[in-house]
């Protein structure tokens, strides 16, 4: 395999005494859509701003293209910023803000107004092109920004929450075309944000960031199938969270004591480890016990119809503190106050260490 | 008469009252400025223009007027220039003892202007620096610079800083962000600055006349003027300046009111 277009070696990063990064490192594939996701202060931000020039990182290296950029200004760098609040320049006409790092590479004002036309015809604004900024809309300014940092042909364009400032409908197209765009260029986008639903639906790759380190990284799906730690069980989607002991480790096969009993499910922690068991809520039946797994009892705290599916929320009935998050049905007749048994299967249960 | 008939018109009369004491000594000045005899006092005899074509062709008051814009202009280029740059540097690095240096300089501004003229007279004298119009206008960059520090610095907000980086990141070098991107966008503050500074300057008088000896300012030379007792000329004059002035302040209110919304 050829080395990685963005390779991330061993950065950590110090705001004063506040240790915002700790020893990460992450490779970019060319032409890949990055998700950097996690909870505010995880340093998702800060990796996009050392990434982009705007903030060199207190020890590790970056590489872009093989080439060290760890101390590279912004401005000599392959890579460019959709500022989370656009950043557009106010003065300036739409095509003077597209044109503008053309010119400043010194390309010419013909070649610049039709690269820069090019660009906002990639993002469905062709016709904005005399307008100024402030005679555009939020999604437009958006879009704006994106050709702005497209068309200069950066190696890597980098994202900062940028959806972060649009209402929800909105939102939802933009990741469409964001998306859509990102296929079209070719260019690699990693992408900042906070909302996991965002995530799965851009990624290519998904990175879930907490208190300065990656918690886990891969596809979504297989994040989401199988986080790697009980943060991103619950930061990517749902879970219900069950704690346990390993009593009985044999054949790949684990048996773990918990608090609605024993549980045997595929698995090779050892005998004596501390585990959390996540359940995704679609995984866990609350009618009569069709699972190979049964949790016992539990008594239905909420019903929440969303559509197509009722979410629900139930207590255990041996252990109050454990909480079941279950999808069930539209057509369920589970109500709040119903006691149902809670089971499930064995292969869909995550087994993390604890 | 009910109550509210006097109340009402006692609020007129209190306005007639003190805006006629504001405005009346500038109304008498601009009319008696056009007094067709030689007294300007009543009964009013004009309207005459013979006052103000005295003043443009007096040799002495038409160079003192080329004077002052000279001064005027080039020193609010300088204090601009001086006070947009500060206001950068102290919005956008981390400087030790920043809320100081701040204070410090816009101290200036709540020193009297004899104080700076004198303060500025010694050093002169000891640095050996002649009296000029280069004087004063050191002197005026003095007063101005800090009021232009402070009204381009209050403009100066965080949205702006991203602004800049964006340029930054798209391949500008600094001195390109500033000019293509700070200055167009501060172009507000700026031009309010500027025009505050420059009728500040157009009829400042102590540090002029302080700092200036046989090439001197407009306000300068009226008061030479005034010396030898009033006449139509120097209302006539008065008025012109006046009239700059109210161009001035014209431009800035225009300027710093007329924002567009971002």
């Amino acid at each position: 395999m050829s080395a990685p277009l963005v390779d991330i070696r061993n950065v950590s990063h110090r705001f004063g005494q506040l240790r915002v990064l700790k020893n990460v490192s992450l490779a970019i594939e060319p032409g890949s859509y990055t998700l950097l996701l996690g909870p505010s202060g995880s340093g998702k931000t800060t990796l996009l701003s050392i990434l982009g020039g705007f903030v060199t990182p207190s020890e590790g290296k970056v590489f872009i293209r093989g080439a060290d950029c760890t101390a590279v200004p912004p401005a000599k760098r392959p890579t460019t910023t959709v500022f989370q609040d656009y950043a557009l320049f106010p003065h300036m006409s739409v095509g003077g803000n597209v044109g503008f790092g053309l010119r400043m590479q010194g390309v010419d004002g013909a070649t610049r107004a039709a690269k820069a036309r090019d660009a906002l015809a990639l993002v469905g604004l062709a016709a904005a092109f005399d307008k100024k900024p402030h005679q555009l809309s939020g999604g437009q300014r958006q879009r704006v920004a994106l050709a702005r940092a497209l068309v200069i042909e950066p190696a890597v364009l980098l994202l900062d929450e940028p959806l972060g400032a649009l209402d929800l409908k909105l939102r939802r197209q933009m990741q469409d075309e964001l998306k859509a765009i990102q296929k079209r260029v070719g260019t690699a986008f990693i992408h900042v944000t906070h909302d996991q639903e965002e995530a799965m639906a851009l990624a290519d790759h998904c990175v879930v960031m907490n208190d300065g380190r990656i918690e886990d990284e891969g596809p979504p799906e297989r994040v989401y199938a199988r986080p790697a730690t009980r943060f991103s069980a619950t930061f990517m989607g749902e879970s219900t969270i069950l704690a346990g002991t390993v009593t009985e480790a044999r054949n790949g096969i684990v048996t773990a004591s918990t608090a609605v009993g024993p549980i045997s499910l595929p698995g090779t922690s050892p005998a004596g480890a501390n585990v959390a068991l996540a359940i995704r809520p679609e995984h866990l039946v609350l009618d009569e016990a069709k699972g190979d797994v049964a949790f016992g009892m539990a008594k239905v705290g909420d019903v929440v119809f969303q559509g197509s599916f009722k979410r629900v929320l139930a207590a255990s009935m041996q252990d109050a503190a454990l909480q079941f998050i279950a999808k069930a049905p539209a057509s369920a007749t589970v109500q709040a106050g119903d006691t149902v048994p809670v089971s499930c299967h064995a292969q869909d249960i995550i087994l993390l260490a604890d | 008469m009910t109550m509210r008939a006097a109340v009402r018109f006692a609020a007129w009369a209190y306005a007639i009252a003190v805006y006629g004491f504001i405005f009346l000594p500038v109304v008498v000045l601009v009319l008696f400025s056009l007094q067709a005899t030689s007294f300007p006092i009543p009964p009013f005899t004009g309207p005459s223009l013979r006052w103000y074509q005295a003043v443009l062709s007096d040799a002495r008051l038409t160079s003192a007027l080329v004077n002052s814009l000279l001064v005027a202009v080039l020193s609010s280029l300088a204090s601009v220039t001086l006070g947009f740059l500060s206001a950068w540097g102290f919005a956008r690095f981390v400087l030790p003892g920043s809320a100081i240096l701040r204070g410090l300089i816009t101290l200036p501004l709540t020193v009297s202007y004899l104080i700076i003229g004198m303060g500025l007279l010694v050093l002169f004298n000891w640095a050996g620096v002649p009296k000029s119009l280069l004087a004063a206008g050191i002197g005026h960059v003095v007063i101005n610079l800090p009021l232009c520090f402070a009204i381009i610095y209050s403009q100066m907000g965080d949205h702006q800083i991203n602004i800049e980086r964006a340029a930054r990141d798209l391949g500008a070098a600094e001195w390109k962000v500033l000019l293509m991107i700070t200055v167009p966008v501060m172009a507000p503050a700026i031009f309010a600055g500027f025009f505050l500074s420059m009728t500040f300057s157009w009829d400042e008088f102590v540090i002029s006349f302080l700092l200036t000896r046989f090439e001197t300012t407009l306000p300068v030379e009226i008061w030479n003027l005034l010396r030898s007792g009033l006449n139509p000329k120097t209302n006539a004059v008065g008025s012109l300046v006046f009239a700059v002035s109210i161009v001035l302040v014209v431009f800035f209110e225009l300027t710093l009111l007329r924002r567009k919304p971002a």
